[in-house]
């Protein structure tokens, strides 16, 4: 990794850099390789009889399903949140924009029973919802709630600094053009905020497959029915399945890998993309 | 998400309100503003007056002895040390990081920033399982520290090792944009006249990081001290002995002390709320 | 204290930005290394520094070869582009700064550093504000306290990166003449970057030119001015005008024009019937109504414009031919009664006659 002797003014980079491979290798590199070196010890029929066993099949698409959808309604009221914030005075705005990332501060053990709590049959959103016949808890739309819980900061706060940051000259040029607001609002900010969309579902999506915290109170955990992919590699162990617990593990460090990667390659899209829009560069 | 990305600069949305070019109906501004704000009660604000609600549902007697019971307090002792281990490391290790990433030209950078972005994008659960296979009676080490007498598994020290794993790069991530902007001109200079390499970081660039290194750090001891996925998978729930905050809360909720359970999960939630007032008052320093 | 710069290479990783630089800075002048973004004046500037490594070749300080030596050690004062004050030190401190961080052994006793400081405070004329920080100071204020905190390590050279280059066109000019005024008073060999000619012109005792990372001249702001040494010299160096042609019999000729001259010196490897180029300033151009008696040679053009302001006019003038494909544009100074006396005006058709072309070989 590191280069050909090249001249540094600034001391300390053989230092700080081995010391950075050295800490990176013990804490993630080593650990996470043994996850792949332990799953070699599997046949591949075995390894492939364990990850699409019915069970762990039907955990992949709860799993999948539900993060989907919680990114999915977090990517509407992100942008209306992000836009609120922006766009508009009220009161209370501090207090709103601050609270925006209590999901982020707020340990998901805390998140997963106080969301049970509340949508139980007998909790305060539960009891309205039960004569309408809609049980949350113990069911995957519990599982949704929690998920779009935890992946809300995701997508405000990937599109609000991008808000912030458009010229206003973008929207007074479509206006002067014609275009009424919702045509501006549209064909010109919506385009703009594009990359940070898609890029805000990606993350809150990511986050929400890896989720277990917040979803094991309130999921039930019903086989085939609300049970999560990173729930199964607990009773996996728990069984002492060491070998079907990793068999899981790498097709959910796979799907990590790859989105991962997805969001990078976002990140750098919308990057380029937004500093194109900024105050000042709206040449 | 950076600090550098979320900094907002507080130019008041009046600049947009009175603008004729973005200025809406006022039954547009009123819709989006309920629609977003519903949201925001429901789900965010709603749960956090749930927390202290339930809490302190059977009397404040109950929420005392809860929270001084000798196991919780063993708990707490074990978040917090977990959290003052776990934290130091990864101040060490995101400034080291963030130093040559961010004052260098090297190939391959691009590759470690996304190493070191790896943690965030690992299921918890797996991140335990990963010690489990390394340390665990059956894993790499496992028949070695079995012999030696060290436990590691379903004891302290993986309850720190994931600990560890799970708030790696929060620092690092916060510097290296930080420092990126920053550019190597006032270092350049402190050299120039002279200052040796640690001169320059102590009086020169600790000070200029030091709002975006308390950031990091803030977010970074939250994760630690909240972290559930991860720690469950290696603790083996021994009560008294390894359950930190977060994992007594589950264990008094599954014996149906509610009372109990939402007691302490009040104090996590007043961390939380303590974490975001500390973060705001770092952001505002930082821009 | 001399600056010897010897066979200096630096190549980035697909471009070559110094190529067989070879420099001799004289004790205490003032030196402007000119020329136009990328030619690669900063990297010189940082390569005698010590902030980058040459790929070869040799800086001499003082007679010594200091190339091996780190910045740290070669006592210069370097004035960074945006200054690189440290946001979170005061004046007082930033200027304190090198003298504190010195080796305890070398280091002068606190009550020395103050009375240093406040010298240097004085001689940058901001006493009054030594405890503001730097984002409290405007930009002129800010260049000051840069140079004075170059300046109180005692430097055996100073090196300023485009000093002028983050400030207004006013303060520029009261900060150029106080630069000059401060380097009569110190006489500390000084070399600065600029790509402003008018900068260099008006501020350094020796101008060095440069071009794609070469030296195209070096010498007094005169004679780079009156006699550059190539077209490129030429053409970076104040506006002028350019002539292509061949060179026949003493003429210039160009596309059915013909210039002549009668005490046009050539200069040697131009022989006849070569191709050229020339050069005349806008001073050196007259302009004359196209009749055959009173222009009987002399480039043919249309005047686009008059600007009569002052006791000189500008002239800007468009050539007129038949085959020419792109417009050649051309500009004369001539005093203003003039413009009365030959009766100019915008549209007329005019030649123009050089009284004196700098020609070089196509």
């Amino acid at each position: 990794m590191a280069t050909a002797k090249t001249f540094r003014v600034l001391p300390g980079f053989g230092l700080t850099l081995g010391y950075t491979l050295v800490y990176l290798s013990l804490i993630v590199l080593i650990p996470l390789a043994a996850v792949f070196i332990k799953a070699t010890s599997l046949s591949f029929a075995d390894f492939w009889q364990t990850v699409t066993d019915p069970q762990v099949v039907s955990s992949y698409r709860v799993t999948f399903l539900t993060s989907l959808a919680a990114a999915a309604i977090n990517v509407i009221f992100g942008l209306l949140l992000a836009w609120s914030l922006v766009r508009y005075e009220f009161w209370g705005k501090r207090v709103v924009d601050a609270l925006i990332d209590l999901p982020f501060a707020l340990p998901t053990a805390v998140a997963g029973i106080t969301l049970s709590a509340l949508y139980a049959k007998n909790g305060w959103i539960g009891s309205l919802l039960a004569p309408l016949g809609i049980k949350v808890a113990f069911t995957p739309l519990g599982i949704l709630v929690a998920l779009t819980f935890i992946g809300l900061p995701f997508v405000v706060r990937t599109i609000q600094p991008v808000l912030q940051e458009l010229s206003l000259e973008f929207e007074e040029a479509a206006t002067t053009l014609g275009a009424n607001r919702w045509q501006a609002s549209r064909y010109v900010v919506l385009p703009a905020l594009l990359p940070a969309i898609i890029t805000g579902f990606t993350l809150a999506f990511a986050r929400a497959v890896g989720e277990y915290g917040s979803v094991v109170f309130i999921a039930g955990n019903i086989p085939m029915v609300s049970e999560i992919t990173p729930l199964l590699i607990i009773t996996r162990l728990e069984q002492f399945d060491v070998a079907g617990a990793t068999a899981i593990a790498v097709v959910m460090l796979v799907v990590s890998f790859i989105l991962l990667l997805v969001i990078n390659v976002l990140q750098h899209w919308a990057s380029s993309q937004g500093s194109r829009l900024k105050e000042g560069k709206a040449a | 998400m950076s600090a550098a990305d979320t900094i907002k600069v507080y130019h008041s949305a009046e600049r947009y309100e009175k603008n004729p070019a973005t200025r809406e109906p006022r039954w547009v501004k009123y819709t989006i503003l309920s629609m977003a704000l519903g949201f925001f009660g429901l789900f965010l604000l709603l749960p956090l007056f749930a927390v202290f609600t339930e809490a302190l549902r059977k009397g404040f007697s109950v929420y005392v002895a809860a929270i001084t019971h000798p196991d919780t307090l063993s708990a707490i002792r074990l978040t917090l040390l977990a959290s003052f281990i776990a934290l130091p490391l990864n101040i060490v290790f995101g400034v080291a990081a963030a130093w040559c990433i961010s004052k260098f030209n090297f190939r391959g950078k691009q590759l470690l920033i996304t190493l070191i972005d790896l943690p965030f994008s690992v299921s918890p659960v797996v991140a335990g399982l990963m010690y489990v296979l390394v340390f665990g009676i059956h894993g790499w080490f496992g028949s070695w520290l079995a012999d030696h007498g060290i436990k590691v598994i379903f004891a302290v020290p993986s309850i720190i090792l994931a600990t560890t794993f799970v708030t790696f790069p929060f620092v690092a991530r916060e510097l290296i944009p930080l420092m990126e902007a920053q550019g190597t001109d006032a270092e350049e200079a402190a050299i120039s006249l002279g200052a040796t390499g640690w001169q320059t970081f102590w009086h020169v660039t600790l000070p200029n990081i030091k709002w975006g290194l308390l950031y990091g750090a803030i977010l970074c001891n939250a994760r630690a001290m909240g972290e559930f996925g991860a720690v469950s998978v290696v603790s083996g729930h021994l009560r008294g002995q390894t359950t930190t905050l977060p994992l007594h809360v589950e264990i008094l909720y599954n014996e149906y002390q509610f009372a109990a359970a939402f007691a302490v999960a009040s104090l996590l939630a007043l961390l939380a709320l303590v974490t975001l007032a500390l973060k705001l008052y770092a952001e505002r320093h930082l821009s | 204290m001399s600056i010897t710069v010897k066979n200096i290479y630096k190549r980035f990783s697909n471009f070559n930005a110094l190529n067989d630089v070879s420099l001799e800075f004289p004790t205490g002048k003032l030196v402007a290394l000119l020329g136009p973004s990328g030619c690669g004046k900063t990297t010189l500037l940082r390569i005698i520094a010590g902030l980058e490594q040459a790929d070869r070749g040799e800086i001499w300080l003082e007679g010594v070869n200091a190339s091996k030596l780190h910045v740290r050690e070669r006592q210069i004062g370097f004035m960074f582009q945006h200054y690189a004050l440290f946001q979170h030190m005061n004046v007082f401190d930033n200027i304190a700064f090198g003298l504190r961080m010195k080796p305890r052994h070398q280091r002068s006793s606190e009550s020395v550093i103050v009375k240093r400081v406040n010298e240097l405070l004085e001689l940058v004329q901001l006493a009054n504000l030594a405890q503001r920080y730097p984002a409290q100071l405007s930009g002129g204020q800010r260049q000051r306290i840069a140079l004075a905190r170059a300046l109180a390590i005692n430097p055996r050279v100073l090196l300023l990166d485009e000093p002028f280059g983050a400030l207004d066109a006013q303060v520029r000019k009261d900060l150029r003449r106080w630069l000059r005024q401060l380097h009569d008073e110190l006489h500390i060999t000084s070399i600065f970057v600029t790509h402003d000619q008018e900068e260099a012109l008006e501020v350094a005792d020796q101008i060095v030119l440069m071009h794609k990372g070469q030296v195209e001249q070096m010498g007094s702001p005169l004679e780079v001015f009156t006699q550059p040494a190539t077209p490129f010299a030429y053409n970076f160096l104040g506006t002028v005008n350019r002539f292509e042609g061949t060179w026949q019999q003493g003429h210039l000729h160009s596309a059915g024009d013909g210039v002549h001259l009668p005490h046009q010196t050539l200069p040697a490897g131009i022989a006849e019937g070569d191709s050229v180029i020339a050069f005349a300033r806008p001073h050196e151009v007259r302009v004359v109504p196209s009749c055959e008696q009173l222009a009987p040679h002399g480039i043919k053009a249309k005047i686009a414009r008059i600007l009569a302001f002052g006791p000189t006019a500008r002239i800007e003038l468009v050539r007129t031919h038949e085959h020419s494909s792109q417009p050649e544009y051309y500009e004369a100074n001539i005093p203003t009664h003039e413009i009365q006396q030959l009766q100019l005006y915008e549209g007329q058709a005019v030649k123009v006659q050089p009284t004196r072309l700098q020609v070089f070989a196509a």
